[in-house]
């Protein structure tokens, strides 16, 4: 039970899926979460991203450790970048390798929906008529 | 001690860091502390304290040299 966990400027996903894979797998799901070129019509012209760093990696690997407590699951990486992305970069990936295929699904669905509520990370989406802090307002 | 601010926060309270001499006590009474000197952070959906990197509870008390962070609602992935 080994894990991968960064946060980077650029995403190699050949990185992440080179760390997970083992003789011993018999499956590697692979997340990777893009920068959509729209959001409700409006075109996206590009993304910014920051971190907590320390913190973020801390709940990365938090994700990590329960997602070895409840799934045979053998190898996880999850990495993040930071910076301006544009539409099409990719902004997160996640490597997920098991001996069975379900749970790696189920662990690499949890990382990511796990992600997305505990890692200190935030966006702000860049359009033509300015600039919003995505989430932020009820 | 120190307090660090991320994301919309951040530009709410003019900076990343700041200073303060006030000793707020609780995590909860840091809270006050914040929407008295930043009131639009009272508008954010939801607004979390992380204390020595690690999510804070409102009962949780703040030593002086704590490194206080204040969590805008989150947006990574």
């Amino acid at each position: 039970m080994e894990s991968l966990i960064k946060i980077v400027s650029d995403i190699q996903t050949e990185e992440a899926i080179r760390f997970v894979e083992s003789p011993g797998s018999g499956g590697v799901v692979t997340f990777i979460g893009t920068v959509r070129n729209q959001t409700k019509g409006k075109p996206v012209l590009k993304l910014f991203f920051e971190s907590y760093e320390p913190m973020a990696i801390l709940e990365m690997e938090k994700i990590a450790q329960q997602a070895f407590e409840q799934w045979d699951v053998q190898r996880i990486a999850i990495i993040h970048a930071i910076g301006e992305k544009l539409p099409g970069e990719e902004v997160v990936v996640i490597a997920v390798a098991a001996p069975h295929r379900g749970a790696a699904f189920s662990a690499c669905q949890y990382a990511i929906d796990t992600l997305k509520e505990t890692v200190p990370i935030w966006k702000q989406e860049f359009f033509e008529d300015g600039a919003v802090w995505v989430a932020a307002h009820p | 001690m120190k307090i660090m601010f991320f994301g919309i926060a951040k530009e709410l309270a003019g900076g990343a860091t700041l200073e303060i001499t006030e000793k707020p006590g609780t995590v909860g009474q840091f809270r006050e502390w914040l929407i008295r000197q930043y009131p639009a952070m009272r508008e954010l959906r939801k607004v979390m304290i992380a204390v020595n990197k690690t999510y804070a509870t409102d009962e949780q008390t703040i030593a002086d040299d704590d490194e206080i962070a204040v969590i805008p609602p989150l947006s990574g992935g």
